[in-house]
C-alpha cells in the first residue's frame, strides 16, 4: 500500500469521534503537565499507562501521542517563563526566550514556538509518512542478528556517545540491563534475581521504575535544594502576537530547525539535544541581528523548538518500525504498546494498519489541536505555573502512587517505588544520566531474546553476528560509537597539552 | 570542573562498590539456575555479560573518583528528605495493614507539602484527603482500577 492511501486509511480511523477525543484529552493533558516544571512527557505517559490498560488501544495510544507532542508544546512554555528547562531538549529555548520574556517580550517567544512547533512538527509527520514505509521494506528482511546489532547501537548512542560523560551513561545503561534479568527467562521458564519473592517472577514493571526515577526522584531531588534556588516567573507582558517583522525573522529557523531535527531524530541515536543546540549555533551564525544574541533573539527561540519538535516525532520512526525506543519518552511509549500486547515493527503494520496509520494520521490532528488550544489559550496554561511548589509535588507523588499501586496491586510495587526514588535522587545528586536505565531495562530482554535466537538458528554459532553484512556493519559502527568518546577526548587531551 | 582538594572523591568509590556488588549477586544468582542444554547461549549468558560489564563499569567509576571527576554539589536539606521516604513508609504500612488508598496518600500529601515549605499540617491534610477522595472515586469507580480498600473505601 502507498503511503498516501495508508495515511488516508489513517485519518478515517483518526477522525472517528472517539479518537478525535482521546486525541483531545492527550492533548491537552500533555501540556497541562509539561507546562508543570518538573514534569515532562516521560512521566505524563508513565503516569497514565496503569489508567488507561482497559481502554481501546488505539483510542489510548492516539492519547500517548497527543500527550508526546503537547508536552513539547507545554515545556517550551515553562522554559520561556520560568528559566528551568523541563527537559535538556528545552534547553537551547531557554537561552533566548527567558531573556525575551524578561524583556516583555514573552507572548512573541511562546507564539514563535507554538508556531514553530506546528510547522516543525507537521513536516516531520511528513518525514514519518514516507520515511516510515521504506524502512519497514528494510526491517522485513532483518534477521534476529541484525535486530539485535541494533539494540547494540541504541545502547551505546544512547548512554555512551552523546552524553557528558560516557562512563556515567553506560553505568545508568547497565544497571537498566541488570534489572532487565529481573523475572523468567521467556525462553526456558528459569526464574532469574527474583530472591523469592513471587512480584519479581514478572519482572520489574517499566511504569514503576519510571515513576519512581522520574517522579519520586524528581521531588526528592527538587526539596533537598529547595533552599538554594529560587524561580521566578516571568508574567507576560504586552501583546501575545508576533510583530510582521517577527515573522519574517521566525520562519526560515522554523524550517531549518525541522531540517536539523527530524533526520537526527530519526537515527537510532536518539537525543534531541544535538539538533536543538545545532540549530541554536546555525541560527546564530546566520542572523541579521547578532548583536541581539543573548539578550532574547526571536531567532534563537524559533529554531531550536522547531528542530526539539521534530526531533521528537522523528524518535517515533525507529520505534514503529522497529520497536526500538531512543528516547526516555518513546520507551514509555513502547511500554504503552506493549501493555496491549502489541510489539512495534514490520509485522505491526501488516497486521494492524488501521492502528499505525490511525496514529500517525492523529499525529498531524494532535498537532493542529495544540496550536489552536495553544496560541489563544496561553495565559491559561501559565496560571498553572502559580499552583504552589508544595501543592504541586504533594498531587505528582499522590498520582504517583496511585498508578503504581494501580499498574500492579501489592506493597512490593511500592516498595519499589520508594527504592527506584531514591536511586533517582541519587543518580540526579551525582549527574548519572536516567533516560538509559529505562531503555536498559525495557530493551535488554528484547536484545537478548534476540541474540539467543540468532544463535539457536545457528546452532550456536557466534560468527552468525559477523557473517550477515548488515549485522557486521552495524556492530561496527555500535563498536566506532562506543571508542568514539573517549578518542575523542584523548585528543581533545592531547590538543590542550600542546596548545 | 574539577574539585579544589586532591583528595578521592568518597561518592564514586561507593558507586564503583555498589556496582561490584550488583555484579557479585548476578553471578549469585546466575550459579542458581538449573543448566539446560539448548542450542546457542542459555539463561546464563545475559547475567554474565551484564556482571561483566558492571564490574568494567566499577573500576572505571573509580578512575572518575580518583581523577575527581565528580560534580560539584551542594548542601542537600536532609529534613524534606526524610519527610518524604517517611510518607511513602507510612503509605507502604499503612496499605499493607489494610488501611487503604484514601487515608494513605492523605499523610503522603501533608508529608510531601510539608516538606517543600508548607507549615499547614491540618489544611494539607484535608486537601490529601479530597483529593485522595477525589482520585479514589474516579479512577476505582469510574475506571475500575484496583486500588488498595481500607475502612473509607468501603462507603463508597
Amino acid at each position: 500500500m502507498d503511503p498516501i492511501s495508508a495515511l488516508g486509511q489513517g485519518l478515517l480511523v483518526a477522525l472517528q469521534p472517539m479518537n478525535l477525543l482521546f486525541a483531545l484529552v492527550g492533548v491537552l493533558l500533555g501540556t497541562a503537565v509539561g507546562v508543570l516544571p518538573g514534569i515532562g512527557p516521560a512521566l505524563t505517559v508513565a503516569l497514565l499507562l496503569p489508567v488507561t490498560f482497559k481502554l481501546d488501544p488505539a483510542g489510548s495510544l492516539i492519547m500517548f501521542a497527543g500527550v508526546y507532542y503537547g508536552g513539547m508544546y507545554g515545556g517550551s512554555t515553562t522554559a520561556i517563563l520560568i528559566n528551568t528547562p523541563g527537559e535538556s531538549a528545552s534547553l537551547a529555548t531557554m537561552l533566548e526566550g527567558n531573556k525575551m520574556a524578561k524583556a516583555g517580550r514573552g507572548g512573541p517567544a511562546l507564539a514563535t514556538a507554538a508556531i514553530g512547533s506546528f510547522v516543525a512538527g507537521t513536516i516531520a509527520t511528513v518525514g514519518i509518512v514516507f520515511l516510515a514505509p521504506w524502512l519497514v521494506e528494510v526491517a522485513i528482511r532483518f534477521g534476529p542478528e541484525d535486530y539485535f546489532a541494533l539494540m547494540c547501537i541504541a545502547f551505546i548512542t544512547v548512554s555512551a556517545t552523546f552524553g557528558s560523560s560516557p562512563i556515567r551513561g553506560l553505568t545508568s545503561l547497565f544497571i537498566g540491563l541488570a534489572l532487565g534479568l529481573v523475572g523468567i527467562d521467556k525462553l526456558t521458564g528459569q526464574s532469574r534475581m527474583h530472591f523469592g519473592v513471587p512480584e519479581l517472577l514478572d519482572g520489574i514493571e517499566i511504569t514503576t521504575l519510571a515513576v519512581g526515577l522520574f517522579a519520586v526522584g524528581e521531588a526528592l531531588y527538587v526539596a533537598s535544594r529547595r533552599h538554594l534556588v529560587q524561580e521566578t516567573i516571568e508574567p507576560v507582558r504586552g501583546s501575545l502576537w508576533m510583530t510582521a517583522q517577527d515573522w519574517a525573522r521566525s520562519w526560515k529557523p522554523w524550517l531549518r530547525g525541522a531540517m536539523f531535527g527530524f533526520p537526527i531524530g530519526a537515527l537510532p541515536a536518539g537525543g534531541a539535544e544535538i539538533p536543538t543546540f545545532l540549530s541554536y549555533s546555525t541560527e546564530r551564525q546566520l542572523t541579521k541581528y547578532p548583536q541581539e544574541f543573548g539578550h532574547g533573539a526571536i531567532e534563537g527561540v524559533a529554531g531550536p523548538e522547531a528542530a526539539n519538535n521534530a526531533s521528537a516525532a522523528g524518535t517515533l520512526v525507529p520505534l514503529l518500525t522497529l520497536g526500538l525506543p531512543t528516547s526516555a519518552t518513546a520507551a514509555m511509549m513502547l511500554a504503552g504498546f506493549q501493555q496491549y500486547g502489541l510489539n512495534p515493527g514490520p509485522l505491526l503494520f501488516a497486521e494492524r494498519p488501521d492502528l499505525v496509520w490511525g496514529l500517525i494520521a492523529s499525529l498531524f490532528i494532535a498537532n493542529a489541536m495544540l496550536l489552536i488550544l495553544n496560541l489563544p489559550l496561553v495565559g491559561l496554561w501559565v496560571r498553572l505555573l502559580s499552583i504552589p511548589q508544595p501543592w504541586l509535588y504533594a498531587g505528582i507523588l499522590v498520582f504517583a502512587t496511585m498508578g503504581t499501586i494501580a499498574a500492579k496491586p501489592s506493597v512490593v510495587e511500592l516498595i519499589m517505588l520508594a527504592v527506584f526514588g531514591v536511586m533517582g535522587f541519587l543518580m540526579r545528586r551525582y549527574d548519572y544520566p536516567i533516560a538509559p536505565v529505562v531503555i536498559g531495562l525495557i530493551l535488554g530482554p528484547v536484545a537478548e531474546q534476540q541474540l539467543r535466537r540468532a544463535l539457536a538458528i545457528s546452532l550456536g554459532d557466534p560468527l552468525v553476528l559477523v557473517e550477515s553484512p548488515m549485522s557486521a556493519t552495524l556492530l561496527a559502527i555500535a563498536v566506532i560509537a562506543l571508542v568514539a568518546p573517549f578518542v575523542m577526548r584523548g585528543l581533545g587531551k592531547f590538543k590542550a597539552e600542546t596548545d | 570542573m574539577q574539585s579544589q582538594d586532591r583528595r578521592v572523591d568518597p561518592a564514586g568509590i561507593v558507586v564503583a562498590v555498589l556496582l561490584a556488588a550488583l555484579a557479585g549477586v548476578i553471578i549469585w544468582d546466575m550459579t542458581t539456575l538449573q543448566i539446560t542444554q539448548t542450542y546457542g547461549v542459555g539463561p546464563k549468558a545475559m547475567p554474565i555479560v551484564v556482571a561483566v560489564g558492571l564490574s568494567l563499569l566499577a573500576i572505571g567509576n573509580l578512575v572518575l573518583a580518583f581523577r575527581r571527576d565528580f560534580p560539584q554539589r551542594e548542601q542537600a536539606a536532609h529534613l524534606p528528605i526524610i519527610l518524604i521516604l517517611g510518607g511513602l513508609v507510612a503509605v507502604i504500612v499503612l496499605i499493607a495493614i489494610g488501611g487503604g488508598f484514601i487515608p494513605a496518600v492523605t499523610i503522603l500529601f501533608a508529608a510531601t507539602a510539608t516538606a517543600f515549605g508548607r507549615r499547614a499540617i491540618l489544611t494539607d491534610l484535608a486537601i490529601g484527603f479530597v483529593l485522595g477522595t477525589a482520585a479514589y472515586l474516579m479512577f476505582a469507580k469510574l475506571l475500575s482500577l484496583s486500588l488498595p480498600m481500607g475502612p473509607i473505601e468501603r462507603l463508597f
